[in-house]
């Protein structure tokens, strides 16, 4: 099962390497992780999503993190109420005749395209999993050439 | 007061009580031993940087306090590595300083470079690189308090060669605070009334005890709460000495090579009250069939060892000082366990731990044996790891923490001479005896340049059976007798003894073991006594790997 953690870290150098040593030592997989600033600069605030088999991986992970000296706190997302998004980018293939599936396939999502060339086109999304895996599928009709995905970030509901 | 990065580093040691440093010296640190020169600073020079950090942890060890060991960059600091990774795994306080590259060559693999903050993450408990001379003080300070709290752990601070020259003001800081680390130290009270019920309510309880006793201090705690309970005590490899092993509650050491009544105890118990132990898988075999009747307290400073291998019921986070202390307390009911201490009794009785003597041979059990009953108890013991390591876990009544030294979770050869050549630096008055084998003394022989120049007089038995006695015993019983490399071909060690100074015995007929030991106690010298042992002894009883602790082989007819 898929988990996302929040982790308030020092913003010190190495300190995402601890990180992903602690993974990395474990053979635990990290699916996403996206790490940025805070308002304050001393402070990063990563998003991570894990791959965890049981509750007991997920713990441990969760108890490893709290151990490392420059974590200040970890926040489970799994059974707390939160708003998650990611951000793609995505290059399609989309020849003149196509353009009309694609703009089919764009209404119902609040993608838009950002770039065209007579047969491809570049187009961005922000959205939670499941807009994503719609457009991604939808998307999937017309030939996907690239993609990038910023990793998910999370924050808790108010 | 304007001071150079090398005259911060000693003046902010001594501030932290640092009174023997352990070390080796080299390019990258040329700064720091001018410095240490004229320095009111007693420095040991090894002759390896692994035998630096193995004095440093068995100095820690011994005396409680946080061992330091300095090493150049490169190869001098992945020389430490061993002994950190060693600290590490025992949850042993110890700082680690290593010089680096010239801060604006780092990256470029100058000469001796090596990534060592890189290397030793994994195996520390946190790590610094300098990068700026001002945070030099407030770094040193915080490693140390970082090292010496919470669970303790090696810490390591790498200096580049140019901060070791440069100049600031020096400011010791008074205080420290980190929002990022706060160490939990007492008890939930909550955690504790419900431990209390628990254990008020079991027919048969068993205290299971680890280093972690040893390392809060706890140990006066524990035997006040076993003897309020009547319960009995077993303890691990870490726990040797938390409890007297001469007590009629204890139970000796559990797990693999444990003894069978503490086995069996720990089978048949209802209540577990782990106290700074971590459940190895040394101590419970096959984990679905540990401890099936038990109900598990688990008492551990370190949130991350409560339900990683045992399923715990009560977990009680922070010091066991602060929380035997809170659970005294609260135990207003002891448990009814007559029954039980009767059924282990019984079980104490019907299996000893023994050996069996042989005509004309000297049994390794027996020289242990001896070694305890000359110093009654009261010496320093050191072990190197194997078959030497576990006669002396199992032979030596070891009744006072802090005496009983040995490489546990890492499980490094070659650790008892330097770990005893710390401890004798730390406890001077005390006879310090390394239990070695003859694979193991090989590891780390170059410190007897050490023990000889400094005068540092530890006593070091070899039990000297010509093979990698373990590793063979393990071929043995389930690699059908293959003895593959397992044969060691020796040196005189009473020539190599003295070539370097000290003094060597050979000791071949069982009626001359306890007098070497009494000379060799009585010999105002560094003393190597090469015990010829029967060749093919095994340590017994032993739980073979992935069995449950019950089923245990005992090899004795």
């Amino acid at each position: 099962m898929k988990h996302t953690i929040s982790v308030l870290v020092e913003n010190k150098f190495g300190v995402l390497a601890r990180i992903a040593g602690l993974f990395s030592a474990r053979g635990y997989n990290i699916a996403s992780l996206a790490v940025s600033e805070t308002v304050d600069p001393a402070i990063s605030y990563l998003t991570m999503v894990i791959e965890a088999e049981d509750e007991k991986i997920l713990e441990q992970i969760k108890k490893q993190l709290n151990k490392l000296i420059d974590v200040i706190t970890v926040t489970d997302f799994t059974k707390k109420g939160h708003i998650d998004r990611e951000l793609i980018l995505v290059k399609v293939d989309c020849s003149a005749k196509d353009k009309a599936r694609l703009e089919g396939i764009l209404a119902k999502t609040s993608a838009k395209i950002i770039q065209r060339s007579n047969n491809a086109a570049i187009i961005e999304m922000t959205g939670d999993q499941e807009e994503i895996r719609g457009l991604l599928d939808g998307l999937k009709q017309l030939g996907i050439k690239e993609l990038a995905r910023s990793g998910r970030i999370a924050i808790p509901k108010e | 007061m304007k001071l150079n990065g090398s005259k911060i580093l000693i003046e902010s040691l001594k501030r932290e009580g640092v009174e023997v440093i352990f070390g080796y010296p080299g390019g990258q640190v040329l700064p720091i031993f001018d410095a240490l020169y004229d320095a009111d600073m007693r420095f040991i020079l090894t002759r390896h940087e692994q035998g630096a950090s193995h004095a440093a942890d068995g100095y820690s060890r011994s005396t409680g306090k946080i061992g330091v060991c300095l090493a150049t960059s490169g190869p001098g600091a992945t020389n430490l590595t061993t002994g950190i990774a060693t600290a590490y795994m025992d949850s042993i306080p110890m700082i680690a300083i290593t010089g680096q590259v010239k801060s604006f060559l780092i990256g470029n693999d100058a000469f001796q470079e090596a990534d060592v903050t890189g290397i030793t993450r994994p195996i520390t408990k946190h790590n610094y690189l300098v990068k700026d001379i001002k945070d030099l003080a407030r770094t040193i300070r915080e490693a140390f308090y970082i090292a010496g709290s919470g669970r303790p752990g090696p810490v390591l601070i790498d200096i580049p060669s140019d901060i070791q020259q440069q100049e600031t003001e020096f400011i010791w800081p008074e205080e420290i605070n980190m929002r990022s680390y706060k160490p939990t130290c007492f008890g939930h009270p909550g955690q504790i009334k419900k431990a209390a019920k628990f254990i008020a309510s079991s027919k048969k309880p068993l205290i299971y005890a680890g280093g972690g006793v040893i390392t809060s201090g706890a140990c006066r705690e524990l035997k006040e709460l076993a003897e309020k309970l009547n319960t009995p005590v077993t303890w691990t490899l870490m726990g040797i000495g938390c409890f007297p092993a001469d007590h009629k509650l204890s139970l000796g050491m559990l797990g693999m090579h444990g003894t069978a009544y503490a086995n069996y105890a720990t089978m048949e118990a209802d209540l577990i009250i782990a106290v700074g132990a971590r459940f190895d898988d040394r101590v419970t075999g096959r984990l679905d069939k540990f401890a099936p009747y038990a109900k598990v307290i688990h008492i551990d400073i370190d949130p991350s060892s409560i339900s990683k291998n045992v399923k715990v019921d009560i977990p009680i986070v922070g010091d066991a000082k602060n929380i035997l202390g809170q659970l005294l307390e609260e135990i207003k009911k002891s448990p009814d366990n007559s029954e039980w201490l009767k059924t282990v009794e019984a079980w104490k009785k019907k299996y000893p731990l023994k050996y069996h003597d042989k005509k004309g041979m000297i049994k390794p059990q027996y020289v242990v044996e001896q070694i305890d009953k000359i110093t009654r108890g009261d010496a320093i013991i050191t072990t190197e790891v194997g078959q030497n390591q576990m006669w002396a876990a199992q032979w030596y009544q070891c009744n006072y923490p802090r005496t009983f030294i040995s490489s546990g979770g890492l499980g490094t050869m070659g650790f008892g001479f330097p770990a005893a050549m710390g401890a004798k630096i730390g406890n001077p008055d005390k006879i310090v005896f390394d239990i070695a084998g003859d694979g193991s003394i090989q590891m780390n022989i170059q410190e007897l340049a050490t023990c000889v120049c400094n005068k540092i007089h530890v006593k070091v038995a070899i039990l000297n059976n010509g093979y990698l006695g373990m590793v063979r015993q393990w071929q043995e019983l389930f690699y059908k007798k293959r003895y593959s490399y397992t044969t060691l071909c020796n040196p005189d060690f009473v020539k190599l003894a003295e070539s370097y100074g000290a003094v060597g015995i050979k000791v071949t007929k069982k009626e001359d073991v306890a007098k070497a030991i009494k000379k060799a106690i009585s010999i105002d010298n560094v003393v190597f006594i090469d015990f010829r042992v029967e060749e093919e002894e095994n340590v017994f009883p032993m739980v073979p790997a992935g069995e449950a602790i019950n089923r245990m082989i005992e090899g004795l007819a």
